[in-house]
């Protein structure tokens, strides 16, 4: 497909990792940045976007999202979750190992690449699985699959059956610089639970997942990372004293990284309390001194992610009791007004809120995207920084609309979203 | 929306009884009362009342009972209603129904009333909030969370034996508060009618997390809990507690927790032991306070019929009143 040439005029740029926040025009040609400020002598843009009070930012990169393809497409698939996160600003998706078949095999891999090319959306890359079929037993065919592109490996929930499997792994990982993504939950201390263990969860009667499942899971996983000097993130963490291990692990210069879900930094334990399947979530939603930890944790720069948690569920499955229903939150819909709401609340300064959600993944998941420089995929999201908006299921691009936001005001409106400079979103089309 | 809403009428009455949390005084001191009215009627001859002929109750089971279940369907029975029980065991549910549909096809049969036990905590609030207007649900046990004709036929059985200032009283609930959706809804009933001092005695595995908020004193040693006590309520304890390393042995339970009459003299000298069933004996109390002259046991049991017919013509009274309006 011929690639239009494209200046964006008008808007402030806000490019967190090459330190630029500034009215400038943003120039794009054969899919890349061009030009920032200055057009080039004698460049001739086929599109002009009218970007004047609004704000260029990069994509959008989403650390964490299922895709539900393939394997559960009555949840959602990979064309309607790509369209959705362009639509949301996202021009990234990295997608979870455990599809149906999980992704073991570079097969798996190179459908979702498939699938995710043909949207002409978001693109996708993948973390394929640590262990085979997820069944923490033996080792998946890690070279292959990162020859098939994968930019990780990771087992998900699911647990290793041994900590001598999970140094293996590690250091089987090691041997080809993939990074291992993290969950950390220790399986015996979780079994069963469905919320947070404290004083809500007795109140109700649910079983609970007390801290110390992540406490002692983040403890073991420092210590084997440190151990094989693996490269390894934590997905989601949901608790204030982990992001205190993690920061001391960082300033100890071990090669480890974390991330911090979106629902987790809004809402807490509480939320729970007349039993809202919308709240049910995996790891769940913490205490609110855990939710202010996170914060600072994001602020600070210990988290250098956050990520949508996306979790895309059909009607039914949070139709049944609390502990009966699925866990997770619909979120590519609400990823950036989310992140925005962190700035305008002053939990961080709005460059460092957009790091989080740009080149703080980029960097972790490392891929080339999450920046404006010369040269780099012109991932690009425009948005209206004054609009704000109501979040109702009619308007979720998302085929799940299982949220616990609805009804929120948002912040920020996506007018344009370009992905290797082809405009995949236009809000004009709607 | 809260909990105690979705229960209670716009007009302050009852609705639905999901549990004791939520609800008021005055709703409890009358579903008492009118337990108090209903226990003449249980005690005569003809024990029928016409208060809800014509009304259709469903037995919702989805865990095994005998004597809640029975209680609830004698219940309805003496206030003249039609009575459905279907026990629906999980490997039903398996087969591809949902809980919803399950729902749904009995509701097309016009059903007034659901009373319904699950194991999952929260089922009795998820059913409620899908059930048509004019249905009533009464949870007959959730999960963990919540028991509250238990709980509510043991303030009548207190309010019978110790009068009803509650405030001057010492109640001490002895043994699993972890698993007992009992122990929480008696501690909300208890807490909601004033009563002076509300203990918990059990080993730290049987507590569960921040149980202080829920107004309670701690205590791990039993001598030092039945310490002029005027009430005492015994858990069951399951069997399956041992494997989850949750207890060593039923042996050192017994000794440790065990009610016996020596045990016993520790607490006021007419103090009422309870328990609401089925009891292990030689695990929570051994035989001589369960059958001594302290135990109200069974009088529970008897009880528990006139407290649910009261929460059942309560709950239903809405409807019976807006049809005889519109009769007239």
């Amino acid at each position: 497909m011929p690639r239009p040439d494209i200046t964006v005029r008008g808007g402030r740029l806000i490019d967190p990792c090459n330190h630029i926040d500034a009215v400038l025009d943003l120039h794009i040609a054969d899919g890349r940045v061009l030009a920032v400020g200055d057009a080039p002598d004698g460049f001739q843009a086929d599109i002009e976007l009218d970007a004047r009070g609004l704000n260029v930012i990069p994509g959008l990169i989403d650390m964490h999202a299922r895709l539900r393809e393939p394997g559960q497409e009555f949840k959602a698939t990979i064309d309607s979750e790509c369209r959705a996160a362009a639509a949301g600003g996202i021009t990234t998706l990295c997608c979870t190992p455990d599809t149906n078949p999980v992704i073991d095999t570079p097969a798996v891999v190179e459908l979702i690449h498939h699938r995710a090319q043909q949207t002409g959306a978001a693109r996708v890359v993948v973390v394929g699985a640590l262990t085979r079929g997820l069944q923490g037993e033996h080792l998946s065919e890690m070279a292959a699959l990162q020859q098939a592109g994968c930019v990780g490996v990771s087992n998900g929930l699911q647990a290793l059956v041994s900590t001598r499997i999970e140094r293996r792994a590690f250091e089987y990982a090691a041997t080809f610089d993939l990074t291992v993504f993290l969950h950390a939950a220790d399986a015996a201390l979780s079994a069963n639970g469905c919320m947070h263990e404290g004083h809500l969860s007795t109140r109700l009667g649910l079983p609970g997942i007390p801290e110390a499942a992540e406490t002692v899971a983040v403890a073991r996983d420092l210590a084997l990372i440190q151990q094989t000097g693996v490269r390894a993130h934590f997905c989601r963490l949901t608790t204030r004293r982990a992001v205190r291990m993690v920061a001391r692990a960082r300033f100890d210069d071990i090669p480890v990284s974390a991330d911090v879900a979106i629902p987790n930094l809004y809402l807490s334990e509480l939320d729970t309390i007349d039993f809202g399947a919308d709240y049910h979530f995996i790891p769940p939603l913490r205490t609110q001194e855990d939710r202010d930890g996170l914060r600072e944790g994001l602020s600070s720069g210990t988290l250098t992610a956050l990520c949508s948690d996306h979790q895309p569920h059909e009607a039914d499955a949070k139709l049944a009791p609390f502990p009966a229903t699925e866990p997770g939150a619909s979120g590519l819909d609400t990823l950036l007004s989310l992140t925005l709401k962190l700035a305008q609340e002053n939990y961080l300064l709005l460059p460092d809120a957009i790091a989080r959600v740009t080149c703080g993944p980029a960097q972790v998941l490392n891929v080339p995207y999450g920046e404006l420089g010369i040269g780099r995929a012109a991932d690009v999201c425009i948005f209206d920084p004054a609009a704000t908006w109501q979040l109702d299921t009619a308007s979720m691009h998302s085929m799940g609309k299982n949220t616990p936001f609805l009804g929120w005001e948002m912040p920020g409106r996506v007018r344009y979203t370009l992905r290797d400079g082809q405009i995949i979103f236009n809000r004009d089309d709607l | 929306m809260k909990a105690g809403n979705l229960q209670i009428r716009p007009d302050g009455r009852l609705r639905h009884f999901l549990s004791t949390e939520g609800l008021t005084r005055e709703l409890l001191t009358e579903i008492l009362d009118s337990a108090e009215s209903f226990a003449g009627v249980t005690e005569q001859s003809v024990k029928k009342v016409p208060l809800l002929r014509g009304k259709t109750i469903v037995n919702l089971f989805f865990e095994a009972s005998t004597r809640t279940r029975t209680t609830f369907e004698l219940a309805a029975k003496r206030l003249s209603a039609d009575v459905l029980n279907i026990n629906v065991n999980a490997s039903a549910t398996t087969k591809g129904e949902t809980l919803l549909d399950t729902l749904r096809n009995l509701q097309a049969m016009h059903i007034d009333m659901f009373v319904v036990r699950h194991a999952d905590s929260g089922t009795a609030h998820f059913i409620a909030r899908h059930v048509q207007p004019h249905v009533s649900v009464i949870n007959a046990g959730d999960g963990r969370h919540a028991h509250p004709t238990q709980a509510m036929l043991d303030m009548f059985t207190i309010r019978r034996e110790k009068g009803a200032d509650f405030g001057r009283l010492t109640v001490a609930i002895v043994g699993d508060m972890a698993h007992s959706r009992v122990a929480r809804s008696q501690i909300h009933a208890l807490n909601l009618l004033n009563t002076g001092d509300v203990r918990i005695v059990a080993p730290r595995t049987l507590i569960p997390a921040h149980v202080e908020s829920l107004g309670v004193r701690v205590f791990h040693d039993l001598r030092e809990g039945l310490r002029d006590a005027d009430v005492v309520i015994m858990l069951r304890l399951q069997r399956e507690r041992m494997l989850g390393a949750l207890l060593p042995s039923e042996h050192e339970y017994y000794r440790l927790y065990g009610l016996t009459e020596e045990k016993l003299s520790i607490a006021k000298p007419d103090v009422t032991v309870m328990h609401p069933g089925p009891i292990n004996r030689g695990v929570e109390m051994d035989s001589q306070v369960a059958d001594g002259p302290q135990s109200v046991i069974l009088q529970q049991v008897t009880y528990g019929i006139a407290v649910r017919m009261a929460v059942m013509s309560m709950a239903m009274q809405q409807n019976t009143t807006q049809e005889a309006n519109a009769q007239t």
